[in-house]
């Protein structure tokens, strides 16, 4: 957990490391959507923070006043010098729309249905392994083991190097987010593993998405092997700790609600509906952008270089676009939410998420119907990138 | 009733194909557009403004007769 100072202007000196931010930010979100709509602060490299829905949206949908170049957070002097970027989310147009081209096929719609078979078995074979304790952890010792190895899956690495996926992952994103030492050496285990995985690709082409993109050309030129390992890189990152982070606040949500999980229990048909509004409520990922050129957002000044905090969470709570925003709505039936993010950046592995998700939730209620926090006290949240339960002990009942 | 898709503004969110199927198609990169005309059949105006209420693009428009 990062050393942080103690807040007392938000509107000018935010942390998003602060811990009581990382537990509970949306209190802090609604006063600077009212009073100082696009906060300021220059802790963690120096950023500002819009909260208002309309400013994101606006920001998200302007790639060329607002670069993908820089996303994380929080930047470290002195990254990476080995020229792998993460494309296409590190990217703008005109790489942008071609990177994007060459993975988007393997997450339309018919395409992630091939993994909810596996999917399915996964989450009930997870609840076989706890369900006779009594109890487990929604958080480490479920939605944690999901998405791993639905990745792994997926680009056809070995299910069950998942636990060092989990590892390397974290190690990358969230204990090395303030730590340099910590992110350059998972960072170097990840790309060690990558570069292997491309170069058996190489000599042993298989039916897989590794070698898919391999084998894919752009202007009649094969895609460089940085490009085809930054992009490994980014579907092994993004698909991670994102989503095992939805999969936990859900769990966390209805641990403590009896009544919105009473009603997904007595009709599962709502647990899409549901799905949409805990993405909505807990929204995990936020990401930045660095500004082009001295530029204006809402009569802020900003200058060329400075960095803005995508808060697609803060988005979500806004009143002005969500009635009751601050409460969960199980049913909200119309729900614009940006969790995935908007604009040409939109999660390229929303389809593959949301279906997780669904799946995850699906099988939990219906093997364990009735269930509530051990200790309200001991559950964990991760945040910074991406804000989610890391532990989260619940009872079975 | 049509439902329209704004081709030129979809991201490709497949909100609406979760909502209303039958009214959308969809790509092999996974963008959406409205089927044939865009003419909603009865019964299925509700689904077909559902689904444009929950477009974060705000990208499908809804003509009502
Ligand atoms: C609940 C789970 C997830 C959430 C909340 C989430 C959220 C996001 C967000 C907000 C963005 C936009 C970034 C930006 O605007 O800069 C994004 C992009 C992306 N996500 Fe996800 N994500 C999730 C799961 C996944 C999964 C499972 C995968 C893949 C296996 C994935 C792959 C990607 C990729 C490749 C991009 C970059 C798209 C582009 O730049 O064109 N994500 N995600």
């Amino acid at each position: 957990m990062a050393h942080t100072e103690p807040v007392e202007d938000w509107c000018r000196d935010y942390d998003i490391f602060d811990p009581g931010y990382i537990r509970d930010p949306f209190p802090i979100w609604d006063r600077l959507r009212d009073e100082c709509p696009i906060a300021h602060s220059d802790r963690w490299g120096g950023s500002w923070l819009p909260t208002r829905y309309s400013d994101i949206h606006a920001i998200a949908h302007d790639p060329t006043r607002f670069s993908s170049d820089e996303i994380t957070v929080a930047p470290l002097e002195g990254g990476p010098a080995d020229g792998v970027k993460a494309p296409p989310i590190t990217s703008d147009p005109p790489e942008h729309t071609w990177a994007r081209r060459l993975i988007l096929p393997a997450f339309a719609p018919r395409a992630v249905e091939a993994y909810r078979d596996y999917t399915v078995a996964l989450c009930g074979e997870l609840i076989d392994g706890f369900i006779d304790r009594g109890r487990a952890d929604a958080a480490s010792d479920y939605a944690q083991q999901i998405p791993p190895r639905v990745i792994a899956h997926l680009l056809g690495v070995p299910p069950e190097m998942s636990d060092e996926f989990t590892e390397w992952v974290r190690g990358v994103l969230e204990l090395g987010l303030t730590d340099p030492d910590i992110r350059m050496k998972y960072r170097a285990i990840l790309m060690d593993f990558l570069w292997a995985q491309v170069n058996d690709r190489k000599a042993n082409p298989r039916d897989d998405l590794i070698t898919r993109l391999l084998q894919s050309e752009v202007d009649g030129q094969p895609v460089p092997d940085t490009h085809v390992v930054g992009t490994c890189n980014l579907i092994l990152i993004a698909g991670i700790d994102t989503t095992w982070s939805s999969i936990g606040a859900a769990l966390w949500h209805l641990a403590r609600n009896p009544s919105d999980r009473a009603r997904l229990v007595a009709d599962p048909g709502l647990i899409p509906t549901a799905v949409e509004e805990l993405l909505r409520a807990y929204s995990p990922v936020t990401m930045a952008r660095v500004v082009t050129a001295d530029t204006e957002v809402n009569g802020c000044p900003m200058k060329k270089g400075d960095r803005v905090l995508m808060s697609f969470p803060a988005a979500n709570r806004d009143p002005e676009v969500f009635p009751d925003a601050d409460r969960v709505v199980i049913d909200r039936a119309r729900n614009r939410h940006v969790a995935f993010g908007v604009g040409i950046h939109r999660c390229a592995g929303s389809n593959l998420a949301r279906m997780e998700m669904q799946i995850a939730l699906e099988t939990w209620l219906d093997r364990i119907p009735e269930f509530e926090l051990a200790d309200p006290e001991s559950v964990t949240w991760a945040g910074g990138q991406v804000r989610g339960p890391r532990e989260c002990e619940v009872v079975f009942r | 009733m049509k439902m329209i898709i704004n081709t030129e503004l979809c991201q490709g969110h497949n909100r609406c194909y979760a909502l209303a199927p039958d009214l959308v198609d969809i790509d092999d990169l996974g963008y959406a557009s409205h089927k044939g005309d865009g003419t909603v059949p009865p019964g299925r105006e509700e689904a077909a403004r559902l689904a444009a209420d929950n477009c974060p693009e705000e990208a499908i428009t809804i003509i009502e007769d």
